[in-house]
């Protein structure tokens, strides 16, 4: 038996696989292996998911009556605020930042990140982010409340007079959060350019990996201008400059357009990795290559592109003259194209496919119906004659939520179903996700639908009492939210039971095609005893040609036959 | 159980080796990724200045017409000459001659605190303050900000300086060099960005 067997490298590496059972202590270290970093990511980030959360249906109980019963306004305000900062700043972001991390190397066929120790540090500086903005909960005059826009001049308006407060914190809380953005996008960047394997040209890298790169160098172009507005917010807060007060000479304005530029193609920074997510999944449960592979890849680009020259769609109101109204009403409908495209492909690719309904595939297709509805109402939002009318209203509220729960969080959970047998090693209990999946998708419908409603009628957002004609309407949006908050528990009780007392899962459950899915579940340290030679491109479902030269993990025999039907992928 | 561990130490081995000649190129590689990313803030800045000097009703302080030049010209010409200067260490130090390569670095760090002691005069003779007015503000933000870069970059030249004096520095390459070096050079265009727009353009 010429085979290395795994024990035996491990013992040279001495280093336990990262999901082992008596290994959890590494999850708490400064770890720098892109597989223990990704879990760190996924798991912190779902503790602020919850707690993001628990602050929304604290907003839905007191939405379910048109009067101020249950919080103060000013409480609530400080609610809405933290709600969209911590689910995007500490959940959305950094979730996506922790699969990509998991499965990029993988994918690429590398051993890790370019930059190890700077991804460890990037992903020890989301609990730092946390800390600051959840403490602006314990200061006095409670956290900003400025929303997560923090438009100047309310968040000048700072009444407490303190150095420290709530929108303090919270500026250095997004600043940091940035800093952690930048060092990944580096790092990401670097790693997709310079890392993946020998053979995996551009056209043979997989379409998550393109999204992840795409999704990054939005990043890099976009989060150093917020940047730039939130040092000048910073100074007008603190020092007394003028440059975005207006009793000041400053022009409030600006702000609005460097918080926009990066904060719009910041959704496509979250929306593009799900994206990927799907082109992933389909082929696998559905038996067939991606429709129209190569064009997938490049649209991801083409939205990094256009995504840059979109922004002022959301200053529609701000006073802005009509030929730019114009001008980003155009450029925001373009990026209807590219995403239309990927649209058109994934229906194309599961078209007379052989599909397995998994909760994987089921979270997949839910997130892209919830998307297809989210796009037509953002281009009904793009044209400005609607966008005025419905500007500041619980419309776009609807809209922006079917994007980025209806088809962003449904993508995440797809994602993590679909690679939990590769991170875990064991299989998830396929009952429990299903009841996830149709507590999430009707939650979904029943909260964020009817918003769209009350919005059509004039409801504004970020109020927190109303009148009685949009009653009908909250009620059923809070009792969604309620289910909503009901959902992530067998969610969790899945994730949690399986991990610890699920099947094995072997290396290849889904008998899918892909590097991530020749090495080992979980993987070993260095992800793969030899480099894998990549000779194919991805997605080669229904043919017999291989995807690599020779199989990059020889103590595994498991992994070279999954083209061949074994017994355990019955069990799906 | 000793032929298994020896093939896995092989194996170790070619890919720490693997690793090593990838870290540098990797490392290049990132450094650019990250300035250009910088300089997107400095761009931000730039295109605020623009905004505020071309819509504002009160651009000028009470009291002030304009900044004088002189001064920071000089600086200027110290700054940019500086570029070339540390471009010459490093040719030295590609040429193994390391004390050529400490000489010129040294006069890279001199002429770059020179810059930020004429930064410093310049900011003590001015009559305005960081609050007074837009001018003010974008003036001190953006020379602030720029100096601030210069200082990092007199830092990281006094590191590669010190670290000159290790036995085996250059095993690996000359990455921290050609970054310090990278870096200075970004420094020294935004400058005569920085430059043209608050100085020439009155």
């Amino acid at each position: 038996m010429t085979n290395i067997s795994l024990e035996a490298m491990d013992g040279v590496r001495a280093q336990p696989y990262p999901g082992a059972p008596d290994n959890w202590k590494r999850f708490f270290t400064f770890s720098t292996d892109h597989k223990v970093i990704g879990i760190q990511y996924i798991v912190t980030s779902f503790f602020f998911f919850l707690v993001g959360g628990l602050l929304s249906m604290i907003m839905r109980g007191e939405l379910i009556s048109p009067d101020t019963d249950l919080v103060d306004r000013t409480v609530y305000n400080a609610l809405f605020t933290m709600h969209g900062s911590i689910m995007l700043f500490l959940w959305t972001f950094p979730v996506l930042v922790g699969l990509s991390n998991y499965l990029v190397p993988l994918m690429i066929g590398a051993r890790d990140m370019a930059f190890p120790r700077l991804n460890a540090v990037s992903f020890w500086l989301i609990p730092v982010v946390g800390v600051l903005m959840i403490s602006s909960f314990l200061i006095p005059g409670g956290p900003s409340q400025a929303g997560w826009w923090a438009y100047p001049p309310v968040s000048l308006q700072n009444p407490t007079g303190n150095l420290i407060n709530g929108q303090v914190l919270w500026i250095l809380a997004v600043a940091i959060s940035g800093v952690s953005s930048i060092m990944g996008g580096v790092n990401f960047v670097t790693t997709i350019f310079k890392m993946r394997a020998p053979g995996m040209t551009w056209f043979r890298t997989p379409a998550f990996v393109w999204a992840v790169l795409a999704a990054q160098m939005i990043q890099l172009y976009g989060l150093p201008a917020l940047t730039a507005g939130a040092v000048m917010l910073l100074l007008d807060l603190t020092v007394g400059t003028s440059f975005f007060a207006p009793e000041r000479g400053g022009n409030p304005i600006l702000y609005q357009h460097f918080f926009w530029f990066y904060s719009h193609p910041a959704v496509y920074v979250m929306v593009l990795p799900v994206f990927g997510i799907f082109s992933e999944l389909l082929p696998v449960h559905a038996r067939k290559p991606l429709f129209g592979y190569r064009v997938i890849a490049v649209s991801s680009v083409l939205i990094t592109g256009i995504s840059a020259l979109v922004w002022v769609h959301h200053m529609f109101a701000s006073a802005t003259p009509s030929w730019m109204r114009i001008l980003f009403m155009v450029s925001s409908m373009l990026v209807g194209v590219p995403t239309g495209i990927k649209v058109f492909g994934w229906v194309a690719t599961i078209w007379g496919g052989k599909i397995r309904l998994t909760t994987p595939m089921l979270f997949a297709l839910g997130g892209i119906i919830n998307f297809v509805f989210a796009g037509v109402t953002g281009i009904m939002l793009a044209s400005v004659p609607i966008d005025i009318h419905v500007n500041n209203t619980y419309f776009v509220v609807g809209h922006f939520h079917y994007v980025i729960y209806g088809a962003i969080v449904f993508g995440i959970y797809a994602g993590i179903y679909h690679w939990f047998p590769k991170i875990t090693g064991r299989l998830y209990y396929e009952g429990l996700g299903k009841v996830h999946f149709v507590l999430t998708f009707l939650g979904t419908l029943l909260t964020f639908l009817p918003m769209h409603a009350a919005g059509l009628m004039g409801m504004p957002r970020r109020v927190a009492s109303y009148d009685p004609e949009f009653a009908f309407w909250n009620v059923l949006a809070s009792l969604g939210g309620f289910l909503l908050g009901i959902s992530t528990l067998p969610f969790i009780l899945n994730m949690v039971s399986s991990w610890i007392l699920g099947e094995k899962a072997g290396d290849n459950p889904w008998r899918a095609i892909g590097l991530e899915w020749l090495t080992s579940s979980p993987p070993s340290v260095e992800n793969f005893e030899e480099i894998p030679t990549v000779i194919a491109a991805p997605y080669g479902y229904g043919s017999n040609e291989p995807l690599v030269a020779a199989n990059p993990n020889p103590g595994l025999i498991q992994s070279t036959s999954f083209l061949i039907q074994s017994p355990e992928s019955e069990v799906l | 159980m000793t032929a298994e561990r020896a093939i896995a130490q092989d194996v170790e081995a070619s890919v720490r080796q693997e690793q090593e000649h990838n870290e540098a190129d990797n490392s290049k590689f990132g450094f650019i990724v990250f300035l250009l990313s910088e300089s997107v803030i400095f761009l931000s800045f730039f295109v605020g200045y623009i905004v505020y000097k071309t819509t504002a009703i009160d651009w000028y302080p009470l009291g002030v017409t304009g900044l004088d030049v002189s001064a920071p010209r000089i600086n200027t010409i110290v700054l940019v000459s500086s570029s070339f200067i540390i471009y010459v260490a490093e040719r030295y130090l590609h040429d193994q001659k390391l004390w050529g390569f400490r000489l010129f670095l040294l006069a890279t760090i001199a002429m770059g605190s020179y810059f930020l002691y004429g930064q410093v005069v310049e900011w003590r003779s001015l009559s305005f303050g960081f609050t007074s007015g837009l001018f003010g503000g974008t003036f001190y933000l953006l020379t602030g900000f720029h100096g601030l870069h210069v200082l990092t970059g007199i830092l990281l030249q006094g590191l590669m300086l010190s670290r000159s004096f290790f036995p085996g520095n250059y095993d690996n390459g000359f990455f921290g060099v050609e970054a310090t070096s990278l870096f200075w050079h970004f420094v020294d265009v935004i400058w005569i960005i920085l430059f043209v727009l608050i100085y020439v353009w009155q």
